[in-house]
């Protein structure tokens, strides 16, 4: 039975996140569009015109990625077979795991089983999604290699150093929030956001940890490789980096690996800094507003209401990177590396250093 | 159960759905062999050859370097971070020494033009 609602819940996060992957490649289209004034995707249909009527949302949620699943899987012939296909794979599954971490609800009750919202309640979650996220490097460095076309090369070799550096800045940005925290766990610090500052307003890590949610935020987008920080694919320059040899399946799963990062980026931003799955006020047994007042609301009504409000904040957080991907121009590599060298990594490390100070000469600081 | 299997269970069905996703192209796809096609894209030129043994600029390896020696002090934070309180001041100040170093470490390589890119 254990077995079992482990491997639905690998199975739901795994969903969440496909699901929101392909949600994220139509609300970028339409999203695009609607920032540069024009319609943007709005046809679809069957087999050339089957239906006698227009699917319209459809096209992005379900043509695109069938269209490329039929497409042909093209290998170059001095290519290296086994790292080109061993590329796309090794992108996509350290990202698809990643999420099994992420809690994205406090407990589920049934019966007498309380059912923990999270895929694998592992208690290093942070450690593990680090680690997770920085092998997506592998994925830029095999593929660029195994394609033997410079083209690629150039953008493996760039979006490799881009993302061990911007991974610096990440990991000091994170060590903050730990000190806060005091926990590597993601569902124990969802829950200790569970508290009220002053009987008022949610302890949320944005509250206590500003600057690391900036630093955090912009690392993160470097290293989801998308604009502004999107040199490894720069189209203008090198085609498309590190996957110009790619086509079908295996060039969407590096489309994809891209949406994911965004997916996961956001998922971190609210589960360390936006209380995660929290409705502010709202406990297991119902709304305890400030002043006393309290109303009771059933078990499930709770569950359901705090897996909304996590889905709620994950989506603010895709679309406001999707905000920033359409508002910014790409960068140049050496402003790119200084940013990462010469800004992240100093401000990260002093933020390191008055956050210790913080903790231990202010009480009150730490959400305990 | 331990969390663990449960990690293990996730990363199995992620396994098999990202190689069936991987592989769809393969088993949906034509196949039509193309002297053209199987060539690399070089914008339309000819290609020019292999990159095996290619030359590139060495920043890139000194990049990896000191990523290399910057994030295993990172790394270093972590278990610091997690039982920092029950550290305290001591904690604190050996910590101190520690950045106060990797500071020094990271004003050299600043100094010396390891992460200029021009």
């Amino acid at each position: 039975m254990d077995f079992l609602i482990s491997f639905v819940l690998a199975l739901v996060a795994l969903l969440i996140l496909l699901q929101l992957t392909v949600l994220l490649l139509w609300v970028e289209r339409k999203g695009s569009a609607l920032i540069q004034d024009r319609v943007g995707a709005n046809r679809a249909n069957l087999f050339g015109g089957l239906l006698p009527f227009n699917l319209g949302i459809v096209n992005t949620l379900m043509a695109d990625p069938l269209k490329l699943f039929h497409k042909e899987d093209i290998i170059p012939k001095d290519a290296d077979a086994f790292l080109h296909w061993l590329a796309p794979f090794i992108a996509v599954l350290p990202l698809f795991v990643t999420f099994a971490v992420v809690p994205f609800g406090d407990v589920l009750v049934l019966g007498e089983r309380v059912i923990n919202l999270q895929a694998a309640d592992v208690n290093v979650g942070l450690l593990f999604v680090l680690g997770m996220v920085s092998l997506g490097v592998y994925g830029v460095v095999i593929g660029g290699w195994a394609s033997n076309s410079r083209y690629a090369f150039l953008g493996g070799v760039r979006g490799s150093a881009q993302m061990v550096s911007y991974e610096i800045g990440m990991g000091l940005a994170l060590v903050a929030v730990v000190l806060t925290y005091g926990s590597l766990d993601l569902q124990e610090i969802a829950r200790a956001q569970g508290q009220l500052m002053w009987g008022v307003i949610p302890a949320w890590g944005v509250f206590y940890q500003p600057l690391a949610l900036v630093l955090f935020f912009i690392a993160g987008i470097a290293e989801s490789k998308r604009p502004p920080f999107d040199l490894p694919e720069a189209e203008s320059e090198l085609v498309a980096g590190f996957y110009t040899e790619y086509s079908g399946s295996k060039q969407s799963m590096f489309m994809m690996s891209d949406f994911i990062e965004v997916a996961i980026v956001a998922a971190l931003v609210t589960t360390l800094f936006f209380g995660g799955w929290q409705v502010p006020y709202l406990y297991r047994d119902g709304f305890h507003l400030p002043g006393g007042f309290f109303f009771g609301v059933p078990s499930l009504v709770v569950t359901i209401l705090q897996v909304g409000a996590f889905l709620t904040k994950l989506f603010i957080f895709c679309w406001l990177q999707i905000l920033v991907r359409w508002t910014y121009p790409r960068m140049r590599y050496d402003q790119l590396m200084n940013l990462g060298w010469k800004r992240l990594l100093p401000i990260g490390l002093a933020n390191v250093v008055v956050t210790a100070v913080l903790v231990l000469a202010l009480e009150g600081f730490t959400v305990p | 159960m331990n969390p663990y299997i449960a990690l293990l269970i996730s990363f199995a069905l992620c396994a098999i759905v990202a190689g069936i996703m991987c592989g769809a192209s393969w088993l949906l796809g034509p196949k039509v062999e193309n002297k053209a096609k199987s060539e690399i894209f070089e914008t339309g030129n000819p290609p020019i050859g292999s990159i095996r043994g290619i030359r590139f600029p060495v920043k890139f390896y000194l990049t990896a370097i000191l990523f290399v020696v910057f994030d295993i002090e990172v790394v270093f934070m972590y278990p610091w971070a997690v039982v920092f309180r029950r550290l305290g001041w001591i904690g604190l100040a050996e910590m101190a020494v520690f950045i106060a170093v990797l500071g020094v470490g990271l004003a050299y390589v600043w100094r010396v033009g390891a992460l200029e890119w021009d």
